[in-house]
């Protein structure tokens, strides 16, 4: 399976990689790890005239620690993320997440910026984003996780915008990402996650529906003092998820429930 | 428009120019003729078109060669020593009848490779999630997994191990 043709570029810096995507009209699309764009574009469900690519782009490789902030330059590789000292220190459930994406050739090439930008329902780290209130910067503004992930594949980035970073804020506290699959390469059928983080928890769901979901009730009622069991009942009210070839939205709904109890009681 | 292109393979520095939408695997293959490395399922599941890319394991099915400027691939045809002889892993594979048709094997190797490059001494689970990026037919993984021990093992004892074989960031 062949790609269709289009025009190559290489960026060397935001500001050029921003300008060549405008000179491509609507049609340019970014290059970053390719996991993908590149599959989507094999199988023809993606035919861009022009590929700008950043992978030249130095400046958004990064992983700063800053005023209880963990900033990850957008094109930070999954397997930097994993061996970074600095997330495993200060916010743990990242590296952990970022060793379950895929496997070792995707953490090689994926990017944390490509998973956000992606916007995939079964992308791990727009879940992470969501439950922690993260913030995604691009060449020109700044954007709450909850404001970015609009629908499936759907975010308020222009053709011509440029996610830079994304912010978390530490969090070295008891955690855990629960991911259900077939084989150990696949994507999420469903995910749960939980993280302790000023005295509450944060719940999120993945592959739940067409974003990231926040389980705000589940939430609520830890907060009230009910155990992993009881409060884990709650996690799939009100969600709607697709059936599809791999679980049914029923199963789906059932996972949420037994993976958030879970999670919650090996949080660590 | 063809553009081009400069990098290292096996160690032999090479220019050309090529398309846009040539993927890494098809230059390797049509371009440089090292056709040891395999397309399995052209959709970024099998493993068996891994190479190394700066010593990490990639799909070079997924990749395309333009993004390969100035990097440095290994494939298995560079993982035996240029006197001749076989790579510990190949010899490791051969004697613990790690390959059936043999199809997945390219893959497995190199992704063996990085997997040693990074834990000289990996447990069974860690070679499972080591190799979890490649799909065998045939075998049932039991003697591929017997087959990473045994070169593990013996390239600790001191058997050379690839040269090219770094894994970076
Ligand atoms: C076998 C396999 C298994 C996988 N399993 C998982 C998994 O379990 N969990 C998971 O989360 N992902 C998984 N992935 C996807 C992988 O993580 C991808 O790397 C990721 O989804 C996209 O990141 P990328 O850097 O490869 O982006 P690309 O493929 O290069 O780009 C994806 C999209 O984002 C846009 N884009 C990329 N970077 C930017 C940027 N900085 N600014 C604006 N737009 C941008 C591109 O234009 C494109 O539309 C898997 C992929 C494969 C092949
Ligand atoms: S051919 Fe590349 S992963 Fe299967
Ligand atoms: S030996 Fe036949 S696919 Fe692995």
């Amino acid at each position: 399976m062949i790609p269709a043709a289009f025009e190559y570029s290489r960026a060397t810096s935001v500001a050029e990689a921003v300008d060549l995507l405008r000179r491509g009209g609507g049609e340019a699309k970014v290059l970053a790890g390719g996991h993908s764009l590149i599959p989507l574009m094999r199988l023809r469900l993606a035919q861009p005239t022009a590929l700008v690519d950043i992978n030249g782009v130095k400046e958004l490789d990064y992983i700063r620690m800053e005023e209880g902030r963990v900033r990850v330059g957008a094109l930070t590789r999954h397997a930097t993320v994993v061996r970074s000292a600095e997330v495993r220190r200060h916010l743990p459930l990242l590296a952990e997440i970022a060793g379950e994406v895929g496997d070792p050739q995707v953490r090689s090439r994926g990017t944390v910026g490509g998973v956000l930008a992606h916007a995939d329902s079964a992308g791990d780290y727009p879940t992470l984003a969501v439950m922690l209130d993260a913030e995604i910067v691009t060449d020109r503004r700044r954007i709450a996780a909850r404001d970015f992930f609009q629908h499936l594949f759907t975010t308020p980035l222009a053709p011509d915008e440029l996610v830079c970073e994304v912010v978390f804020p530490a969090a070295p506290g008891p955690h855990r990402y629960l991911k259900f699959r077939r084989r150990l390469f696949d994507w999420a059928i469903v995910a749960a996650g939980v993280q302790q983080l000023d005295g509450g928890w944060r719940v999120g769901l993945t592959n739940c529906g067409p974003t990231p979901v926040r389980a705000t009730a589940v939430e609520a009622a830890l907060a009230q003092g009910a155990t992993p069991s009881a409060a884990s009942a709650a996690a799939a009210d009100g969600l709607n998820p697709s059936s599809d070839l791999r679980a049914s939205s029923e199963y789906r709904r059932h996972l949420a429930r037994v993976l958030t109890r879970r999670a919650l009681e090996q949080a660590a | 428009m063809p553009h081009p292109l400069t990098l290292t393979v096996n160690g032999t520095g090479r220019e050309d120019a090529v398309e846009p939408r040539l993927l890494l695997v098809h230059y390797l293959r049509e371009v440089c003729g090292l056709t040891g490395t395999h397309v399995g399922c052209d959709t970024s599941q099998c493993g068996a078109c891994t190479v190394l890319v700066d010593g990490a394991p990639v799909k070079s099915c997924t990749m395309f060669a333009l993004q390969a400027e100035g990097c440095r691939i290994t494939t298995v045809e560079g993982l035996a020593p240029a006197g001749g002889g076989l790579h510990p892993l190949q010899t490791a594979f051969w004697e613990q009848h790690g390959l059936q048709c043999g199809f997945c094997t390219p893959g497995f190797l190199m992704a063996a490779t990085a997997l040693l490059a990074e834990n000289p001494d990996p447990t069974d689970e860690e070679i499972g999630r080591g190799l979890e990026g490649n799909l065998c037919r045939c075998t049932g993984y039991v003697n591929i997994r017997r087959a990473v021990r045994a070169a593990a093992a013996a390239m600790r004892a001191g058997a050379e191990p690839a040269a090219t074989a770094v894994v970076g960031g």
